[in-house]
């Protein structure tokens, strides 16, 4: 799903219009859907789908623009209602298709109503002259001006409507629900209406905005959360599916995020988890490390205890309990030896230490975790500063070695192999975090050890001195594809385990409303 | 332009317990109100409001304020919708509830009766931090109008 390939085939516009018909449909069926759309050339070559893949479509913005079009004309046909009032009933409906057209043939005359195109007369929409007409917002009664209004016959003079549209659309951001501006009067402003009375700088941002709406509207439908990507994705994961499966997408720009909670990819954790992940990390970590580090807990209430200055003589303020801050045995088996610890043997001081090692096991539990976590993440960083240099990389090996350009391109599929797979290992931390200890939890820790040697020797081969690199050059591509197999089965064991629910937590993972 | 035929509109015929302070330019205007029935919470009162207008207005909606003054005695009324630094939590005067056909003398009219109808004795819920805190322009205020019933 990494391939250019997916790409193309998601832009055709047949693929397009075909997804879009499977709205209600399960997973299954988006791949029934593929073979459906003459997609069975690509089927043979490609191998079979994995575990921890999603269907999913990339759509530019004029693939949006023609696919409202396209659904706008279809229901237009059915309902015999013209395009400018389907466009308002079907956004009125959320784009819910199927529920327009059952409401429509059940009520026409109240789903107008709603929608705000009240009793139905078709003409094109011109601005008129009235005979002593006074506008209610400017109060301008100039003879000869110009007055426009909407089906409900509420007119005001032209200039006011512009400026009134141009406040929606401008400063509100307003596109699909444009009312009349008589108060209390719900006549949404068709787009024909609109094209004839503002400036055409206007209307280009009225289409953006309607645009926006149709993606916003739609469940299957999300915008790239990339800064100032234009494209929206299209996939079929619902949310209530989100405990079974981590449904990642890669958008055209090539950011990969998730579509459950459009966060980056965070695969094979699943978004629940990593919503709980992220908030534990930022309410407790630091705090956690500090605590690890600086304090120990009195052995009797479990009380954390600072000792910011004095002596061992440790006195707990919550239950009197005194102890050795040294040896955490009974401060009165201490006898007169004040300062100085040397009883690290004796059984008091052992068990204060064991009911300390078991309170503090949580705390380190966690820290284990979240270390690894963080370093892949900063690891990541590190890596994608290197990637950066990785153009001057292959363009100094290109001409140290002698090698074409294509052929030092396995510098770069090293670099983006390395960062995706660093994303990868560092959610495998969380993961496991919440993980309850079986025979799976084994597999996947093999699994994961397995995986992070392969990435870690291929981030220290990339890291080597220029003029070494055309040697490593098999060895890299090889640690490359490595690399990259390891990923797979690593997702691929976790994803098939999700769907099934074979895995045990120690936290509840499903989302909530 | 416009503003000035409006001002001669609202001079003409203003509703009983509504009447035009003062109206320099269009920037600003002052309107004081009163409740006209026996509601207790404002028997006797009268209070004063402030217009700001946008050159946008009336597309936009002009910002509404009751202000304190001490002589004459103008105070803010007490009501759920009222905040003791006289900000209104009003729809119509946010963005979606505006209408450019709305004008000073309906606006007045809308506070009076939301005044009229009121019989709880408090401040909105938070009143205290949201004064403390509240930088905004009232215009730009999220305000949720939960219930539109008082």
């Amino acid at each position: 799903m990494d391939s250019d390939d997916e790409f193309m085939s998601g832009l055709s516009d047949d693929g397009f219009e075909q997804a879009h018909d499977s709205d209600d449909g399960s997973m299954a069926d988006d791949e029934e859907f593929d073979e459906d759309a003459g997609f069975s050339q690509d089927k043979d070559l490609k191998p079979g789908k994995k575990a921890y893949e999603v269907d999913f479509k990339v759509f530019s913005p004029k693939d949006i623009q023609s696919h409202q079009d396209k659904q706008i004309d279809e229901v237009s046909a059915i309902l015999g209602q013209p395009s400018e009032a389907t466009a308002i009933l079907l956004r009125h409906l959320r784009w819910n298709k199927e529920r327009l057209i059952e409401t429509y043939m059940e009520r026409p005359e109240s789903v107008l109503e709603t929608a705000g195109l009240g009793p139905e007369s078709v003409q094109t929409p011109t601005t008129k002259v009235i005979k002593g007409f006074t506008c209610e917002i400017c109060c301008e009664d100039t003879p000869g001006l110009e007055t426009y209004a909407l089906k409900c016959g509420h007119r005001y003079c032209v200039d006011c409507y512009r400026q009134y549209l141009a406040q929606k659309i401008k400063d509100e951001g307003e596109a699909a629900r444009i009312q009349c501006p008589t108060s209390g009067c719900n006549r949404i402003v068709d787009s024909k209406s609109l094209d004839m009375l503002v400036a055409a700088e206007l209307k280009s941002r009225y289409q953006v905005l309607l645009t926006r709406t149709y993606v916003d509207d739609k469940d299957n439908l999300k915008w790239c959360p990339a800064p100032n990507c234009e494209y929206a994705i299209e996939c079929g994961v619902k949310k209530r599916e989100l405990n079974r499966i981590v449904p990642t997408v890669a958008c055209a720009c090539e950011h990969r995020f998730c579509f459950g909670c459009t966060l980056h990819d965070h695969q094979p954790a699943p978004c629940s988890l990593v919503k709980q992940w992220l908030k534990k990390c930022e309410d407790d970590s630091e705090t956690a490390n500090w605590i690890s580090a600086n304090t120990k807990e009195c052995p009797k209430c479990s009380s954390t205890i600072e000792k910011n200055g004095g002596c061992n003589h440790m006195t707990c303020r919550k239950c009197k309990h005194e102890f050795c801050w040294m040896c955490m045995g009974l401060w009165s088996e201490h006898g007169t030896s004040w300062y100085n610890c040397n009883r690290f043997e004796e059984r008091s001081g052992l068990d204060g230490r064991d009911a300390q090692a078991k309170s503090r096991q949580s705390l380190e539990r966690y820290l284990h975790y979240y270390n690894r976590y963080a370093n892949h993440e900063q690891s990541a960083k590190l890596d994608k500063d290197l990637a950066s240099k990785t153009n001057v990389k292959m363009k100094s090996l290109a001409s140290t070695s002698g090698m074409s350009w294509i052929e030092v391109e396995f510098l770069k599929t090293a670099s983006q192999t390395l960062q995706t797979c660093r994303q990868t290992l560092k959610w495998t931390y969380a993961f496991a975090y919440y993980l309850q200890r079986n025979n799976l939890t084994e597999i996947f820790e093999d699994n994961q050890k397995d995986f992070e040697m392969a990435v870690e020797s291929l981030s220290e081969m990339f890291e080597k001195p220029t003029q070494e690199l055309a040697a490593l050059k098999v060895d890299m591509m090889d640690k490359t594809s490595y690399c990259n197999k390891r990923r797979v089965i690593l997702l691929d064991d976790t994803a098939q385990n999700l769907k099934t629910g074979e895995w045990k937590f120690n936290v509840d993972i499903t989302m909530g409303p | 332009m416009f503003a000035s035929k409006r001002l001669g509109k609202i001079q003409k015929s203003l509703p009983p317990g509504i009447d035009l302070v003062s109206a320099p330019d269009f920037k600003e205007w002052q309107m004081d109100i009163r409740v006209l029935d026996s509601n207790p919470l404002y028997l006797n009162q009268t209070y004063r409001l402030r217009f700001r207008f946008s050159n946008n207005y009336p597309i936009e909606a002009p910002e509404v304020t009751f202000t304190t003054l001490t002589t004459p005695p103008r105070p803010i009324p007490i009501h759920p919708h009222v905040y003791s630094n006289g900000i209104i939590c009003l729809d119509l005067l946010g963005t979606q509830g505006w209408s450019p056909v709305q004008n000073v003398e309906s606006v007045c009219m809308s506070i009076q009766s939301m005044l009229t109808g009121n019989t709880k004795n408090e401040r909105p819920p938070g009143n205290e931090e949201f004064v403390a805190r509240n930088t905004q322009r009232p215009r730009d205020i999220r305000f949720v109008y939960e219930d539109s019933s008082v």
